[in-house]
């Protein structure tokens, strides 16, 4: 059923990737034969027995799939309703979701015969690993980060550079993904002949929005069968996930499109408040234009020049929405809603106290939207949530914001987690 | 006939290759871009390109990227750069080429866009991340019902089919991207230029302008050897940059301009 689904979606975008007035290709002519070669050389290999069976050999041996389904009995009942279970993507090797990706891309190089991968990291997650499938198949890596982000994220900057991989550090616009974006592009378009660019979400132009939700749609179909045979029924009640770029979110929805009974909610990023500059919640405030070659809801001003962003979070720190969300969006079929900074730093206390885990900040903000969902369902009622990450590299910002928040505020409402009541 | 036809047409009477510079808008400020364009104009442009400032320009290097940034921390619009081309027009005999990304059209409408850009005096437009592929829908006949020149890019990876379509949707002339990259490379030409310039004239009837990475005399010379106009961009934004808000700095211009035209004009 979810392979069906995702034909019938992929049928309804054109030839050049269009998802209804979202999507397509807007790149400088450089690239746009070999985005074609791309196009074609992916939607080759995607059926070629040979690959899938390599793939899916490296998620089970390698990355560690099938991930599991867990339900968390401790916050479920301490939110007293709806019981949540969470996809654990945050147990993959290197900790994220974003290794489906990395491997399937890094793969397609190699049946591409090119020797090297950039791509383009904000939390540092996609940067690690797609360092770590460069490091397991022998290709030459570069990452692209904002300095701002390496300041957040300097463990992961390690990582990367012990796993081969060269950081290259971008220093202008907000020094965060968008601009790590910037300079990836720069450089595919340089070197775009020996060059293939590991796009880390389901951003950019087509194939990337399809080709990079493919690889995570394991995600859910993996949950689906779960969920049967752990709560003898294959659909939550509702599916949540962050949304940054939002290929956790699509990878896990991918599964549930067709099921009338699940409720798909994305959750972006507050950040400090609704003023411009402050979030990232580009289905609030954003609108549509065009920003690294495809055209999707985004962040500008009223003359088109992109907005700054903030949130907590740096990989949801970035000011476009892949461009199926925006069509999902407009079907109606995915609701979208904002958690902000303060907000996704509570779940990420009370999560880490009630389960044992913590999250990465990014997916934080999805456990807040659980926080504010269970409690007013019924005990019959299932939530679930991708876990999309785990939060050891974000320990270092939590220590600073607590510390910050402290400072601010030294007399603050009783210790221990709090939980959200009203979500308005 | 449009004016940048116009200019191409004589330029093959004259039996040389046209000169196109390029600045960036509002870079340090409009106020230095409403003394450049002229500056331009009497050094010897033949079409002036000229850059509308945006906060993501993945197809620009570092000199250009820095020009983006100064012209929009000097708050420069894309309603004042209309402006400027206005005041100008009268004083700028060149055709005026914009050169920008999407986005800013898109945020302001393309059909608006279209009608502001014809009345300030715009002559065509270059949009780098539109390829005729998104362009046929609406950006096309508005500017085409304006009467602006639409110039599409064609580089060293377009294959056969891609340049009859480029061919297609262009009007004025076609720019050729002389290398896979961004602008303002500080490498040599590639070697293949010159045979890939011409070849691709033999492919289509507009004339070609080579432009990206192109900064000295030596290299306009031998460029303007195979190509029907020779684009220089960077070279000269960092000029501007260098003279910032000094007065020399139209004159600094002018100067270079004619250098550069020095050997299409033998």
């Amino acid at each position: 059923m979810a392979k069906a689904s995702l034909l019938k979606e992929r049928a309804e975008a054109d030839r050049l990737g269009r998802f209804g007035p979202y999507g397509g290709r807007y790149v400088p002519e450089t690239l746009m034969a070999p985005l074609d070669e791309l196009a074609k050389a992916y939607d080759r290999h995607r059926r070629r027995r040979a690959f899938r069976c390599r793939l899916a050999g490296l998620h089970r041996d390698y990355s560690g799939r099938p991930t599991p389904l867990y339900l968390a009995e401790r916050l479920s009942e301490q939110l007293g309703g709806a019981r949540v279970y969470f996809k654990r993507e945050d147990l993959l090797h290197t900790g994220a979701h974003k290794i489906n990706n990395a491997i399937g891309q890094a793969l397609l190089t190699r049946e591409m015969g090119k020797e090297r991968v950039i791509a383009e990291t904000g939390a540092g997650q996609h940067g690690v690993a797609t360092a770590t499938a460069a490091a397991l198949l022998g290709l030459e890596c570069r990452v692209y980060m904002g300095t701002e982000d390496m300041r957040r994220q300097r463990l992961n900057v390690y990582r990367m550079q012990l796993l081969g991989a060269e950081v290259a550090a971008v220093d202008s616009g907000s020094r965060t993904l968008k601009d790590a974006i910037n300079e990836a592009l720069r450089d595919w378009v340089t070197n775009v002949r020996t060059t293939h660019y590991i796009l880390g979400s389901v951003l950019g132009p087509d194939p990337f929005p399809r080709m990079v939700r493919d690889f995570h749609s394991v995600i859910g179909e993996e949950a689906a069968k779960q969920l049967k045979r752990q709560a003898k029924r294959a659909y939550p009640d509702a599916a949540i996930a962050c949304v940054g770029g939002g290929s956790n979110a699509i990878g896990l929805f991918s599964a549930f499109l067709d099921e009338p009974r699940t409720r798909l909610i994305g959750v972006e990023a507050g950040g400090r408040g609704p003023g411009p500059g402050d979030h990232a919640a580009r289905f609030d405030g954003g609108r549509l234009g065009v920003l690294h070659g495809t055209r999707t809801f985004l962040l500008q001003d009223e003359d088109g020049q992109v907005q700054g962003t903030h949130s907590i979070s740096a990989g949801l720190d970035y000011p476009a929405v892949g461009p199926e969300h925006a069509f999902l969006r407009d079907k109606g079929r995915i609701e979208y809603t904002r958690v902000g900074d303060d907000e996704a730093l509570e779940a990420f206390h009370l999560f880490s106290e009630t389960e044992g885990i913590l999250p990465a900040l990014e997916t934080a903000h999805a456990i807040a939207e659980a926080v504010r969902r269970a409690p007013r369902l019924p005990k019959e009622k299932i939530l679930l949530v991708n876990l999309s990450g785990r939060g050891d590299k974000d320990v270092e910002t939590v220590l600073a914001e607590d510390e910050r928040r402290r400072e601010a505020d030294p007399d603050p409402a009783p210790a221990g987690p709090r939980l959200h009541g009203d979500p308005s | 006939m449009s004016a940048i036809t116009d200019v191409f047409a004589r330029c093959r009477r004259e039996k040389r290759a046209a000169f196109i510079p390029y600045i960036t808008a509002g870079d340090p400020n409009l106020e230095t871009t409403a003394a450049l364009l002229p500056a331009l104009d009497r050094g010897g442009a033949d079409l002036i390109e000229l850059g509308i400032p945006f906060s993501d320009p993945i197809a620009d290097g570092p000199a250009n990227q820095r020009a983006a940034t100064r012209a929009l921390d000097a708050g420069t619009k894309l309603s004042g750069i209309f402006e400027v081309i206005s005041r100008c027009r009268a004083e700028v005999e060149a055709p005026i080429l914009l050169f920008t990304y999407f986005n800013p059209i898109h945020a302001r409408g393309v059909e608006r866009f279209a009608e502001q850009a014809a009345a300030s005096g715009v002559d065509g437009v270059l949009c780098l991340d539109l390829p005729p592929e998104e362009a046929r829908e609406s950006y096309l006949p508005a500017l085409r019902n304006h009467g602006l020149d639409t110039v599409f890019l064609l580089a060293p990876t377009s294959t056969k089919p891609r340049i009859k379509a480029v061919a297609e949707v262009s009007s004025g002339f076609i720019y050729y991207v002389s290398r896979t990259g961004v602008t303002g490379s500080h490498e040599p030409l590639p070697k293949e230029l010159a045979k890939e310039v011409k070849a691709l004239r033999r492919r289509v009837k507009l004339p070609v302008a080579v432009g990206f990475g192109i900064s000295s005399p030596e290299q306009v010379a031998a460029v303007a050897k195979v190509a029907d106009a020779v684009v220089v961009g960077s070279a000269l934004v960092r000029l501007v940059e260098d003279g910032g808000m000094s007065e020399d700095l139209p004159q600094t211009l002018e100067d270079r301009v004619r250098e550069l035209t020095a050997p299409l004009r033998r």
